[in-house]
C-alpha cells in the first residue's frame, strides 16, 4: 500500500473514532429506553460552543475544554430527560420524536440568538499543530481526538458489561419492572444514562471543535452522522457504533480521496442503505 | 407465633376499565406458608404484582410488618424484606446467572454480605454456582425457576412472594422445587405462593386462600382445604 493510502486510512480512523464516541451517546440512550433523541447533533455544537468560549475567556485547549464540556453536558442531560424526556416517553412515539426535535431547534436557535450565525473555528495549532512521523502528515488534534475517542468508547463498554451500575443500568434496559423488584430506580438509571450520553457527547464535541468549524447548524450535519452510525453499528449497540463509525471514517476519507469531498457523502448513504438493506439491524445489532 | 407478617385487606385492582381483583383479603403469619389458589384467571399474579407494588391499586389495603405499604413502588417495598419472585421469573436474559444474583441483593449494602448471600444461594441451588458465568437466557426451565427463586433470595427477604414456581416444570423438577422451599421455610423465611397444582401447594402450606374472578371464594387451614370437595368444583370452575 503506498504512502498516501495509509495516510487516507489513519486519518480516516482517527476521524471515525470521533463519528463512534460521539454516536455512542445516542445508541446507549436507544438502547436504554427506546428513545431517539434528535437534539443529539445539537448537544455536540452545545460542546463545541463550550469549547470556543473556554478558549477565548481562559485561553484553554482541549485537555481544559473536555472535562468542561462534559459538565456542561453532562448537566444539560439530565435536565433535558428529568424536564422533557421522562414525561414524553408515556406519550405516543410521535411525541417523543416532535418532544426532543423540539429541543434541538431551542438549543439551535438559542444559540443563533447568542452568538449569531457566523462560522467560528479555533487557531490550528492550539493542539501543537502538525507534525510529520515515518513520512506521515499528522494533526496533533486528531490525534487526540481518535485517542481519547476510542479509549472513551470502550470505557463505555467496559462500564456497561463490567460494572455493578452498567449490570443495573442493562437490567432497567431489558426489563423496567424486573429491575424495580431488584429495588433498582428505573428513573435514576436513566437519568444516569442521560447524564452519561450527553457527558461524553460533550468531549467529543470539545474534541471536534478542534478541527471542524462551529455554527449553530453544525449539529445537523453531526446528527445526520450519527444517525447513520447508530443505524449501521445496530441500534443499541456500543461496540456496533465504534466498528461502524470508523467504518464510515475510513469511507469517507477513501471516497474523498478517489471521487473527490463534495461526493464522499454519496457513498456512505449508498453503503449504509446497502448494509441496511442486506441486514437491517445493522452490523453488531440484534432482531 | 402468631404475629401477622402481611395483611392484605379488600384488595382492589383496575386495569383502565378492567377489573384484575374485586375484593381480596388474606393474612400471612410471620413464619408460616400460606398458598395462594385458584383457577388461571382468578387473579392470583395480580394480587402478588399489587403487594409487590409493581401495579396500583384501586382499593383496599397492603400491611407488611406494621407499616402501610398500599400502592408504594416495588423498588421500596424490597427494602423492607419483601420479595416477588414474578410470574414469567422475568431474568435478565442478556446477563449472566451471577449478575442477576448480585441484581437480586442491589438493596444490600456491605459488600461481605452480598458475598455472603451468593454464597448462601449457590448453597442452596449449587447448579447455579456451575453456571455462574452461563448467559441466563440460555438456560433451561428448571434452572431459570433456581435463578428466579435464588435473585429474589438475595435482598435477604422476610417474605417471599412465588408466582407459580412449579408452572412448564417437569413433575422431578418441580418436587426438588418444592424440597428446596422446604427448607428455606425450615431457615425461617416466610413463603406466599400462588399455585395451579392445588396439591402441592396444600401440602407444603399451613393456610390457604382460594380465589375465584377476583374475590375471596375459601380460605382456612390446608389440611382441611385439602379434604374439602368445593376446592376441586372452584378449580373446574363450577
Amino acid at each position: 500500500m503506498s504512502l498516501s493510502l495509509v495516510q487516507i486510512l489513519i486519518s480516516g480512523l482517527l476521524l471515525g473514532a470521533v463519528y463512534a464516541l460521539f454516536s455512542s451517546g445516542l445508541t446507549l440512550i436507544w438502547g436504554m429506553m427506546n428513545v431517539v433523541n434528535f437534539a443529539h447533533g445539537d448537544f455536540v455544537m452545545i460542546a463545541m460552543y463550550t469549547a470556543f468560549i473556554i478558549w477565548k475567556l481562559l485561553g484553554g485547549g482541549p485537555l481544559l475544554a473536555m472535562p468542561m464540556a462534559a459538565v456542561v453536558l453532562a448537566t444539560i442531560g439530565i435536565i433535558a430527560y428529568l424536564g422533557l424526556v421522562r414525561h414524553i416517553m408515556r406519550g405516543p412515539m410521535l411525541a417523543q420524536i416532535l418532544g426532543t426535535f423540539g429541543l434541538a431547534l431551542l438549543l439551535r436557535y438559542g444559540m443563533f440568538w447568542g452568538f449569531g450565525a457566523n462560522f467560528l473555528s479555533l487557531p490550528e495549532d492550539l493542539v501543537g499543530g502538525t507534525f510529520e512521523w515515518q513520512g506521515l502528515r499528522l494533526q496533533s488534534s486528531r490525534l487526540l481526538g481518535g485517542g481519547v475517542a476510542v479509549a472513551l468508547t470502550l470505557g463505555l463498554h467496559f462500564l456497561l458489561t463490567r460494572t455493578s451500575l452498567g449490570s443495573r443500568m442493562l437490567a432497567v434496559s431489558e426489563d423496567a419492572m424486573a429491575a424495580q423488584l431488584m429495588g433498582i430506580r428505573p428513573d435514576h438509571m436513566q437519568a444516569v444514562a442521560w447524564a452519561l450520553a450527553a457527558g461524553m457527547t460533550g468531549i467529543a464535541g470539545a474534541l471536534i471543535a478542534t478541527f471542524f468549524y462551529i455554527s449553530p447548524t453544525v449539529g445537523e450535519n453531526l446528527a445526520i452522522v450519527a444517525f447513520v452510525t447508530v443505524s449501521l453499528g445496530g441500534f443499541g449497540s456500543v461496540p456496533g457504533a465504534l466498528v461502524a463509525g470508523l467504518l464510515i471514517g475510513v469511507i469517507e476519507s477513501f471516497s474523498g480521496y478517489l471521487i473527490g469531498a463534495v461526493y464522499k457523502d454519496i457513498v456512505v448513504y449508498v453503503l449504509f442503505i446497502a448494509v441496511l438493506w442486506l441486514r437491517p439491524q445493522g452490523l453488531m445489532g440484534k432482531n | 407465633m402468631s404475629e401477622i407478617l402481611l395483611d392484605v385487606s379488600h384488595l382492589e385492582v383496575r386495569y383502565g376499565d378492567l377489573i384484575g381483583v374485586s375484593d381480596v383479603s388474606l393474612s400471612v403469619k410471620r413464619g408460616s406458608v400460606v398458598a395462594l389458589l385458584g383457577s388461571n384467571g382468578a387473579g392470583k399474579t395480580t394480587t402478588l404484582n399489587a403487594i409487590a407494588g409493581l401495579i396500583p391499586t384501586s382499593g383496599g389495603r397492603v400491611t407488611f410488618d406494621g407499616a402501610d405499604m398500599t400502592s408504594r413502588p416495588a423498588f421500596e417495598i424490597v427494602r423492607k424484606g419483601l420479595a416477588l419472585s414474578p410470574e414469567g421469573w422475568r431474568l435478565f436474559v442478556q446477563q449472566s446467572v451471577e449478575s442477576n444474583l448480585l441484581l437480586g441483593a442491589t438493596t444490600v449494602a456491605s459488600s461481605s454480605k452480598r458475598r455472603e448471600l451468593l454464597d448462601k444461594v449457590y448453597g442452596i441451588f449449587p447448579k447455579l454456582a456451575e453456571r455462574r458465568l452461563q448467559q441466563a437466557g440460555t438456560m433451561s426451565g428448571g434452572e431459570r425457576q433456581m435463578l428466579a427463586v435464588g435473585r429474589a433470595l438475595m435482598s435477604d427477604p422476610v417474605l417471599l412472594l412465588l408466582d407459580e414456581p412449579s408452572l412448564g416444570l417437569a413433575p422431578a423438577i418441580i418436587e426438588s422445587m418444592y424440597e428446596t422451599l422446604k427448607r428455606l421455610h425450615g431457615l425461617g423465611l416466610t413463603l406466599l405462593l400462588a399455585e395451579q397444582a392445588v396439591d402441592l401447594a396444600l401440602e407444603i402450606s399451613d393456610e390457604a386462600v382460594v380465589l375465584q374472578v377476583g374475590r375471596n371464594a375459601m380460605s382456612g387451614p390446608s389440611h382441611q382445604l385439602a379434604h374439602d370437595p368445593n376446592v376441586q368444583k372452584i378449580y373446574l370452575g363450577h
